[in-house]
């Protein structure tokens, strides 16, 4: 069953339609097949990039669409309830953007955003490194100076659309000041010096290829070094609270779908004389996973709100993000439950769920530095 | 080149579509509707040809309050302007009452080249009207176009292809000209935000039977030729049968697809 939803605007209600339409007709035939075969969804992106929806939360003169993150998200959440690593794709894609929209002079954002925002790009966000994972203030990829600006060198780790991406947004170290020493740079997708190491074998969201992006002496113009020099961390943390929410409203999309397979099926499926949803010990199943579907949207809805106002959301973002992953985890689970035996097998979709959730745990920040940051903010008072 | 497309706003077929209690017509007050996909295609055409020369396309459609929804649509995709006829007295008319409303109000645009319209609407799939519309309005009527190629303004031709079962037609008429395509003509385009904001500017005109002269007693429900005097929701599928090989498998399965005529 379709989300409800209280839009703001009639735009963003056409908005959510176009969403639903392109899911409808374009992605939901597909992806079955690509999760199979691991293909790069590339034709997804480019039919929602035309329609404007792959640049959504930003200025209309760059390109954007200038939508709230209200909006935005719940552009995400439904892309998600259709096909996980493309909502993924599209939250990772609009972060890429941040440190250049909310950091960059006009001049780079003049010279940067059209190309970033035009739907026909891609970008990657390179900040994770093999020995740097939860404790970015101890990344090691590093920036020296040159005549014509940087030249970066070392490994990221874990990078969504590597190999795919048009420009990568990258943190590498410009200084041994610990987490004041980082900087932030956008490296063109064709720099000399960039390689890619094979896609990671993951349990899930196989449509998201995932691998190392190596820095081999990459050369990079001193005009794209987003921010000041040693912002980095501050850029990232920011981008990070952003982040958040497009993984906690794709998570609560993931949730849905799973609880409609799972309810469709409690109607139809009889068991002893009667259909299973009869029986109680599963309706309230169902009844929980609806409440926590609900209350995932809920609070990510509330964090966007905040950060739409202008007002401070990190708190809450962490909270959206811990609430709605950990409930997409359950809720998959369950539902994996409620299909029994069918559940278990490639023949429904919920399997796929259920590993597509996992990683919802995991990445932009796990749900432990989810807690980290939600006990400092109350501690902090 | 001037261009009208004529649009329906149906019951969207993967809602429950139901009829109202009270006079058996389509129920389109409690299923969401939305823009006949098989319009969609006309629309594509018409944005195609005058995207690649010039000229304007109308989108006009026939129908209550919620029929403008597939007006915006159609602005969304990037039509020029829209007209609504909408009147009480509309409701419940059949496919010559429909004509003759469509007819009137092309008649009021005045100057058109070409009137586009899908080959049948996806609730009712008679595909009359189409037909109907072109001898109202004294057009020549070229249908089930899987291809067209216009050619000039006024004193020009539209030529279509039309692919039937045994053969293959290619026929050119002059202008202006009526014609209905199928679903294989093009690929509709979905909208985008930037067609969505510039449908909020677009100019929508909403006319009464009054403003096209059109007399209440010529449409609605009292005037159609063919009336619904009851309706049964289909029944719920019925489990297959099974049948137990009892080595006459073969003829039981000849048997029972002799009978539903499929051998
Ligand atoms: C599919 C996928 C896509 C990804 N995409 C990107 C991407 O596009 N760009 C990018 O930069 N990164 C990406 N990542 C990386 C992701 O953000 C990291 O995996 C994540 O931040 C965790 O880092 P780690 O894997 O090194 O785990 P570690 O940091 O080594 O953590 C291991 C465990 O220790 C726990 N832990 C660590 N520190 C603490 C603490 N202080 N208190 C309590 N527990 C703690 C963690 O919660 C975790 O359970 C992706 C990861 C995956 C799996």
């Amino acid at each position: 069953m379709p989300a409800t939803r209280l839009m703001p605007t009639d735009e963003a209600t056409d908005l959510i339609e176009l969403t639903r339409e392109i899911c409808r007709k374009d992605l939901a035939p597909k992806v079955d097949e690509a999760e199979r075969a691991r293909t790069f969804p590339e034709q997804a992106f480019r039919t929602l990039g035309r329609a404007g929806l792959l640049s959504l939360p930003y200025p209309e003169e760059f390109g954007g669409a200038d939508q709230p993150y209200e909006v935005y998200l719940q552009v995400v959440e439904e892309i998600a309830s259709v096909w996980m690593s493309v909502a993924v794709g599209v939250s990772v894609h609009s972060l890429t953007a941040y440190p250049v929209a909310t950091f960059g002079t006009k001049e780079q954002q003049e010279a940067l955003l059209p190309d970033m925002l035009s739907g026909e790009q891609l970008g990657a966000y390179c900040l994770s490194e093999p020995l740097a994972g939860s404790d970015i203030a101890s990344m090691t990829t590093r920036a020296t100076r040159t005549d014509a600006g940087w030249s970066l060198k070392g490994t990221k780790a874990w990078i969504s659309h590597a190999g795919h991406a048009d420009y990568y947004t990258t943190f590498a170290r410009t200084s041994d000041d610990g987490g004041r020493g980082l900087s932030t740079f956008i490296v063109p997708g064709d720099a000399p010096g960039l390689t890619f190491a094979e896609p990671e074998k993951k349990m899930g969201l196989h449509c998201d290829p995932v691998s190392q992006v190596m820095f081999d002496a990459v050369p990079v113009d001193g005009a794209r070094l987003i921010g000041r020099e040693g912002d980095g961390m501050k850029l990232a943390l920011s981008a990070l609270d952003a982040g958040r929410l497009g993984i906690a409203a794709a998570a609560t999309g993931l949730a849905q779908a799973a609880l409609d397979a799972a309810a469709d099926y409690a109607n139809e499926r009889q068991q002893f004389g009667r259909r299973i949803g009869d029986f109680q010990g599963l309706a309230f199943l169902l009844a929980d996973m609806e409440a926590a579907v609900t209350s995932a949207r809920a609070t990510y809805l509330h964090a966007a709100r905040l950060k739409d106002a202008g007002r401070g959301f990190s708190k809450e973002a962490a909270v959206a993000k811990l609430v709605a992953t950990d409930a997409a985890m359950k809720v998959t689970t369950d539902a994996v439950q409620v299909l029994g035996g069918a559940g278990y097998t490639e023949d429904f979709p919920l399997e796929r769920y259920m590993r597509e959730a996992k990683v919802t745990q995991i990445f932009e920040g796990t749900n432990q530095i989810q807690r980290l940051v939600i006990s400092r903010h109350l501690l902090a008072r | 080149m001037n261009i009208v497309v004529c649009v329906k706003y149906v019951p969207d077929a993967q809602a429950e579509r139901t009829f109202n209690a009270s006079d058996n017509t389509t129920d389109r007050e409690n299923v969401d509707g939305l823009l006949s996909e098989l319009d969609e295609y006309a629309v594509e055409e018409a944005l195609k040809i005058v995207e690649a020369g010039e000229g304007e396309v109308t989108v006009l459609t026939v129908g209550p309050d919620q029929a403008a929804d597939a007006i915006k649509k159609a602005l969304q995709m990037g039509a020029d302007k829209g007209v609504h006829v909408n009147d009480a007295a509309i409701h419940g008319s059949d496919a010559v009452a429909t004509s003759l409303v469509l007819a009137e109000a092309i008649k009021k645009l005045g100057d058109v080249d070409l009137v586009i319209t899908g080959m049948a609407s996806t609730d009712g799939t008679m595909g009359v009207v189409p037909t109907m519309l072109a001898e109202r309005l004294g057009l020549p009527a070229v249908t089930f176009a899987s291809e067209l190629t216009v050619d000039g303004g006024a004193g020009g031709t539209a030529t279509i292809r039309r692919d039937g079962d045994a053969s293959t037609q290619t026929i050119t008429a002059t202008l202006p000209a009526l014609v209905s395509v199928t679903d294989q003509i093009n690929e509709p385009r979905y909208p985008s935000f930037k067609g969505i904001m510039a449908a909020k500017k677009k100019p929508v005109e909403t006319w009464a039977l009054s403003d096209l002269g059109v007399d209440a007693s010529q449409v609605g429900l009292d005037a159609a030729w063919t009336k619904v005097s009851s309706f049964d929701a289909r029944p719920p599928r019925t489990q297959g049968e099974i049948v137990n090989d009892e080595g006459d498998g073969g003829s039981k399965l000849a048997a029972f697809l002799s009978e539903r005529k499929f051998v």
